[in-house]
């Protein structure tokens, strides 16, 4: 798969390494990464703690900048823009779930669903309509008018995908989506992530060590010291 | 954006309290405290407006204030009114005298001396009896504010016997004037009266006040007689800037109350640019999700700007509003304040203090933001 050429790719990524400053000391935290990801695919990269994981998947979400390498999404070279280009970028191209949330505390859920829109320059309150449709796509429409510290961990979860797929990304990126979450609760996120997230033009990438939801992806990268050891989707049943 | 901006502002209401108070109380120290400075100071010029017909004051080259002033010889009085251009002129004399009270205690008085027959020199209102009851013997008009120190708010000393220099004098009426910078009680009586009243010194004419013809105006008659006279004169204007400047220059009011401005400024800084960074380090995961997603600095900047905005705009209403409050209420019922006032440029000066503090805090709150890399929201 590695190193494939085709028009399906929604990623490329191409000998990417990341150092960072450890007081006089440069550490290595990822070395010569190639991978693609498919459209289509729901991808997971899995690892132990220091792994690099999320660093790459900051890499991939144009967060955080290679040291070298290059990272291709849907066809375009984000390291090749300036930054103002990438912020639009993934604005435009990239939703994200992170593992707490961060859901703003003082707006209602369908605020924090609108938020996209709403950095896009939309008026709050057409952009509040769509997100209330996305909450409903999600089942919890009734609970639009809340505060996030009103509902219960799955309920901000799935606010939290409303609002990293409202504005209509082909990537998503999510950071541990199940970590806070009991083994039903989430396994019903990833289930409805599943459902609306990943489409033909689309893909998702999930950074996770929750191998109670290993079964669901369609393709598992595992991530050792930086390295990219292993390719395949059966890890639950060899690990 | 801003509307969120607004609402992550708001809905922390401990902080957005204590920025409002911060802003708040640093514009309430800073105006009500330049307001007692602009007020005290105008002060100096208060004794010249409190008799607002002459153009011009005449008097010895040495002079410096109406308080701090040096005799002339009755002649001037002649000379001037032989200037042409000057449509009238009055003998006026300022000086300072000790009294004693029927009951036997000892104050320091301003002994003005009002031309005799024209009675210009008093001031204009009266609040118990007639300017025209100077007339009578031995009588003395005193000032409100006065009054109220020597014989107690609320009495009214009409008929109190006094004794200057073993000259009796009576209280005949109260007039209505603003205190002077020293606050002294100012006693007035005719001119010749007054004459007896103070130590008997071979000069004792303090000022001539003058008055312009239609066509000339102060300034020229003002250069007309000091060429023609040798005297010197300061027109109405002049002498009451001349006023404000002693004070200034022979006080240390100006430093005393610009170190509280500056604590005042201290104050706000310190309040609104701790309470800003506690409220910027609780939303800094929130800031970095939104650079994560997309929201531009500038974007992010603007919702910095706006939070400052609307906290600065609350904060600085609330001070002036204290302030205005403050100084309106002390006016009424302290004496001392007659006369003060809030004077509208006050409001705008203390803007510049407050856009600073917002600007400095606001920079200080954004700088973290700004530093915050999107890829710390992952960690």
């Amino acid at each position: 798969m590695i190193g494939a050429v085709d028009s399906k790719v929604a990623i490329r990524v191409r000998n990417v390494s990341r150092d960072f400053q450890a007081g006089q000391n440069t550490i290595r935290v990822l070395h010569d990464i190639d991978i693609d990801v498919q459209s289509g695919e729901l991808t997971y990269l899995v690892g132990e703690s220091g792994s690099g994981k999320t660093t790459l998947i900051s890499i991939i979400a144009g967060i955080l900048w290679p040291t070298i390498g290059e990272v291709h999404v849907f066809g375009q070279d984000i390291y090749a823009l300036d930054d103002t280009e990438l912020v639009k970028f993934r604005l435009a191209n990239i939703g994200f779930i992170f593992q707490q949330y961060n859901l703003i505390p003082t707006i209602d859920a369908a605020s924090n669903a609108a938020v996209p829109l709403m950095a896009r320059g939309m008026k709050r309150s057409e952009a509040r309509e769509i997100a209330c449709d996305m909450l409903e796509k999600l089942n919890i429409a009734d609970q639009a008018g809340k505060l996030p510290s009103t509902l219960s961990g799955g309920q901000q979860q799935r606010v939290a995908i409303a609002r990293a797929l409202v504005h209509g990304p082909r990537l998503v990126v999510c950071d541990e989506p199940t970590a806070a979450l009991d083994a039903r609760s989430g396994r019903r996120v990833m289930d409805l992530l599943r459902e609306v997230a990943v489409a033909e033009n689309r893909s998702v990438i999930i950074v996770t060590h929750d191998n109670r939801i290993f079964d669901l992806a369609d393709r598992i990268l595992t991530l050792d010291d930086g390295r990219i050891t292993r390719d395949g989707t059966n890890l639950s049943q060899e690990g | 954006m801003n509307w969120i901006a607004i609402r992550m502002l708001t809905g922390d209401r401990t902080k957005f309290y204590g920025l409002v108070f911060g802003i708040a109380f640093s514009t309430l120290l800073i105006a009500q405290q330049m307001t007692i400075l602009v007020n005290l100071v105008q002060r100096g010029a208060n004794a010249v407006y409190n008799e607002y017909s002459a153009d011009v004051w005449v008097m010895d080259p040495v002079t410096r204030t109406p308080e701090v002033n040096f005799a002339m010889p009755e002649t001037a009085l002649d000379e001037v009114r032989s200037v042409p251009g000057v449509a009238w002129a009055v003998p006026h004399l300022r000086s300072a005298a000790s009294v004693r009270s029927a009951d036997g205690d000892l104050e320091g008085v301003a002994i003005v001396g009002v031309d005799d027959t024209t009675l210009i020199g008093l001031p204009h209102k009266m609040v118990y009896g007639t300017a025209s009851v100077l007339a009578e013997p031995d009588a003395v008009i005193i000032d409100d504010v006065g009054a109220g120190r020597m014989f107690g708010v609320g009495v009214n000393p009409v008929g109190q016997r006094l004794e200057m220099n073993d000259q009796r004098a009576i209280i005949r009426g109260v007039v209505d004037a603003t205190p002077t910078f020293t606050s002294q009680v100012f006693l007035y009586t005719r001119y010749s009266r007054a004459l007896s009243y103070v130590p008997g010194t071979r000069n004792r004419l303090s000022f001539v006040l003058a008055r312009a013809q239609d066509g000339v105006t102060p300034e020229v008659l003002a250069k007309r007689i000091a060429d023609q006279t040798g005297w010197k004169t300061r027109t109405r204007d002049e002498f009451a800037y001349d006023g404000i400047m002693f004070v200034i220059a022979n006080t240390g009011i100006p430093f005393n109350f610009g170190i509280t401005v500056a604590l005042g400024f201290i104050v706000g800084v310190a309040i609104v640019g701790l309470t800003f960074s506690l409220f910027i380090r609780d939303n800094i995961k929130q800031f970095g999700a939104l650079k994560a997603i997309g929201v531009t600095n500038r974007k992010i900047a603007g919702m910095v700007a706006t939070q400052a905005a609307i906290v600065g705009s609350i904060g600085y209403a609330f001070g002036i509003l204290g302030s205005v409050v403050f100084i309106y209420w002390f006016e009424k019922i302290k004496p001392e304040f007659k006369g003060f006032y809030s004077p509208w440029q006050i409001p705008l000066i203390c803007l510049i203090p407050v856009i600073i503090i917002l600007a400095m805090t606001g920079w200080l709150a954004l700088r973290s933001v700004m530093k915050t890399e999107p890829a710390e929201v992952f960690r």
